[in-house]
């Protein structure tokens, strides 16, 4: 607990600084747009009604699909503009953040400001003419000024709102305290999660108060405050800004992509730990899903992640067949070559594949050893996925391969599976062959008679611009093949059951790595065992 | 625009045949004809609805005529209306002073739309404070909202007159003050507008405040000009309209009198 608790503070300047400039920027972009959108509103009876209800609509919009959707959407502008003027940009971490941000920002200071203007009276805006102003003067002299309390009190709103869904920019690449919630939540690490919840709150309060001290100082016209406030919020803006700006003087950085679940991480940190031991510099980013991180790839946003080879075969490449663990291998590496020019280093050496699994006490009393068998008991058992797995091709696959009719499908985030299957909420589970609760429950993995599954070999995969970077390629090398399928689940029991955090787990991975790299050099690589199939 | 090295205008103000028609209903000023001399405070007096106020609006370019010709200080037609106006001195019916700004800042607005230099600005603000009986030291930093209302209108005058305007336009400058400050008031006005040798247009619907305080007096009645004279003249107007509106200010100067004569020597009330 303890341990948990300065393992996550040490990482609090990585995650807050980030945090810090993401809220600051859309909500700076957000008053940019909202206060003369407002004055619009105002000035003008008809475009007042749509304006207002489309800044209402951003609102309504779920903060992490909004800021999911924001990806796509950049990707294809991105295309574009690359087409257009031969330049691209990123689609993913920061502008997708801020963008979908922004647009949180803007309702609460456009309905505030438009509040504040029209509460300006008419005898007061008629003297602003009388005196001899314009109606440009009558607006920054006279209207502007007495809504400003008004005006603060919305961006103080937006404040908060804009630095609590900063978290939800985690999944879309962007880091932000959101790390500690997502990572926390994948390896079960609530302290992590508490810690994330906690610190986004205090900054949110911290803002809140200082905002407050300036709007305080608007309503009773005492410059002071006003001055106090905003020298606050802008030295911690500074503050946070400034370590950015001397890294990026730095020179380039590695960036490791990594996705959301708990393998992923601890490979996010392997090839980290590696990249580092061989002299590079590099950051892992966390969090990315799994529908995106090839594109990152392949835009060049990421250096290298680990993918499986199943995954890019049935997803990306839509293939549907199986013709063995080899063949897919090696389709995978010529089309990733072929299509996008993404190097694939070569396989870690274990599978994280679909698989069926049961508790050892229920497979026996039901009879069931393959996924054949399961045919016949289905519509009496309650079957248990990810987030994703209904929805995916290999499950497709499954119910047609086995005709599988199950009494009802549930879906739980992957942490909270074993638990049902444990509880026997659930009978049935899609379990990942390198899943750690595979040995840690002495679960029984159902085989595929009919190979309607695809293997899953994970592979390190490089973007195209660092395929001839001799220097990144030669330091992932030891890699390959370097973790058998038993030492993986280790790593992931380590790290699910709270034992080990992901960094620690990927150290001891990369210990046994370098103690065995004398042994295993020179000779051919051999693609390690088959999994518990 | 009229500099003060040019020949005096023949009039100040000088509207000719002007009509104005709001949207619907019938027009709020049907061919009106009128001169303001220099040195001039001329009353408007008229029932609600009878067009003084849009008569004052279209002087201060508030509003533009739909017919006819108004003329102030000879200006120039082409110069904006908002730099028109910083030649003209304006006070509300509300008075309208800003809520942001002090006294001192609301009094220094049109000085600085013209942009004075800083130095001019301060001491004419002081000086208008002191005229208007409101030492800058104790008046000068607070905000509109701690004054009471004949100090609001106070520093509306002032603020009025803050830009040296050669004319002004009140519109029911005394309307919401109590008998006493209205009184003191009135006349601390007739003074500087003497002192000044402004062109004065008040807009009133107090008879015997026009009659006090005003060089001639200008009757509306649904958009029309009545008449316009001094009052002595209009007192004895053949025209019913005219006749009914001094009858109400006669009577009670009988009434006064009926009371105060014998009060002297056997007093009634306490």
């Amino acid at each position: 607990m303890a341990d948990r608790f300065s393992a996550a503070w040490a990482r609090l300047p990585d995650y807050l600084v980030p945090h810090v400039l993401l809220s600051a920027t859309a909500l700076a972009i957000g008053v940019a747009i909202a206060v003369p959108l407002a004055v619009v509103a105002t000035r003008s009876r008809a475009l007042r009604w749509p304006l207002l209800a489309v800044a209402g609509m951003f609102q309504t919009v779920p903060s992490l699909a909004l800021l999911a959707l924001f990806y796509p959407l950049l990707l294809a502008l991105s295309a574009l503009s690359t087409q257009l003027i031969g330049r691209g940009f990123p689609a993913l971490g920061f502008l997708p953040s801020v963008l979908a941000l922004t647009l949180y920002a803007i309702l609460p200071v456009l309905r505030n400001t438009v509040a504040g203007l029209e509460a300006v009276s008419a005898d007061t805006r008629e003297a602003a003419l009388g005196v001899g102003m314009s109606r440009r003067q009558s607006l920054l002299q006279v209207e502007l000024p007495i809504a400003a309390p008004l005006v603060l009190a919305g961006v103080r709103t937006s404040a908060v709102w804009v630095i609590g869904a900063a978290t939800l920019a985690t999944p879309v690449g962007q880091v932000s305290l959101g790390n500690y919630i997502f990572t926390g939540l994948q390896t079960e690490n609530w302290v992590s999660v508490l810690f994330g919840c906690i610190a986004a709150s205090a900054l949110a309060l911290i803002v809140d108060q200082l905002l407050g001290a300036v709007e305080a100082g608007l309503r009773k016209r005492d410059r002071r405050f006003v001055i106090a406030g905003l020298v606050a919020l802008a030295a911690g803006t500074a503050a946070a800004g400034w370590p950015a700006a001397a890294s990026a003087m730095a020179g380039p950085r590695y960036l490791v992509g990594a996705k959301t679940f708990g393998e992923q991480i601890i490979l996010g940190r392997l090839l980290q730990d590696e990249l580092q031991a061989h002299g590079l510099r590099a950051d892992v980013r966390t969090g990315l899903g799994s529908s995106v991180i090839l594109q990152a790839l392949r835009a060049d946003e990421i250096d290298a992640y680990v993918d499986y080879s199943g995954t890019i075969w049935t997803n990306a490449m839509g293939r549907r067949d199986n013709p063995g663990r080899k063949a897919v291998m090696d389709g995978v590496t010529d089309w990733l070559g072929r299509r996008y020019g993404v190097k694939v280093v070569g396989p870690l050496g274990f599978q994280n594949a679909y698989a069926l699994a049961m508790r050892e006490d229920r497979a026996r009393a039901l009879g069931v050893r393959t996924i054949a068998d399961l045919t016949r008991v289905a519509p009496r058992l309650v079957i248990g996925g990810d987030y994703e797995f209904f929805g995916r091709p290999e499950w497709t696959s499954l119910e047609r391969a086995y005709h599988l009719r199950f009494r009802a499908e549930r879906q739980f985030a992957s942490t909270f599976m074993y638990r049902a299957l444990e509880s026997g909420s659930v009978d049935v589970v899609s379990a990942f062959s390198s899943d750690g609760q595979i040995s840690v429950d002495r679960l029984r993995v159902l085989r595929d008679p009919k190979g309607a599954l695809p293997p899953y070999d994970a592979l390190i995969l490089v973007a195209p611009a660092r395929a001839g970077d001799a220097r990144l390629i030669s330091a992932l090398r030891p890699l390959v093949n370097a973790l058998p399928v038993e030492t993986m689940r280790r790593a992931n029991g380590a790290v699910d059951g709270g034992h080990a955090s992901a960094a620690e787990a990927a150290a001891r991975l990369a210990r046994g790595i370098a103690a065995s790299e004398r042994p295993r050099a020179g000779g051919p690589e051999v693609v390690t065992a088959a999994h518990a199939s | 625009m009229t500099k003060s090295s040019l020949p005096e205008p023949r009039g100040a103000i000088s509207l000719t045949n002007v009509g104005k028609c709001f949207g619907s209903g019938r027009p709020a000023l049907i061919g009106v004809s009128l001169e303001v001399r220099m040195g001039e405070l001329l009353a408007v007096v008229g029932g609600s609805g009878s067009g003084k106020t849009t008569m004052l609006r279209l002087m201060h370019r508030l509003i533009e005529p739909d017919s006819g010709e108004v003329r102030v200080l000879d200006a120039d037609p082409s110069t904006p209306p908002h730099v028109f106006r910083r030649q003209v001195g304006y006070v509300f019916q509300g008075v309208g002073l800003f809520p942001h700004l002090t006294v001192a800042e609301n009094i220094a607005i049109t000085p600085k739309l013209l942009r004075w230099p800083r130095g001019r600005i301060e001491a004419r603000v002081s000086r208008l404070l002191e005229l208007m009986e409101l030492p800058r030291s104790e008046y000068g930093g607070r905000l509109p909202a701690t004054l009471s209302g004949g100090q609001r209108q106070r520093v509306g005058i002032a603020r009025a007159l803050a830009g040296r305007p050669r004319v002004m336009l009140m519109d029911e400058p005394f309307g919401a003050l109590d008998p006493i400050t209205r009184d003191d008031l009135g006349r601390a006005y007739r003074a500087l507008h003497d002192r000044f040798g402004l062109a004065t247009v008040m807009v009133t619907h107090d008879i015997t405040e026009a009659i006090l305080m005003a060089d001639r007096i200008a009757v509306m009645r649904e958009g029309r000009l009545v008449t316009v004279g001094p009052a002595a003249a209009l007192a004895v107007s053949e025209e019913p309209y005219v006749q009914a509106l001094f009858e109400r200010p006669r009577g009670q100067l009988r009434q006064m009198a009926s009371i105060l004569e014998p009060a002297a020597k056997e007093p009634v009330h306490g």
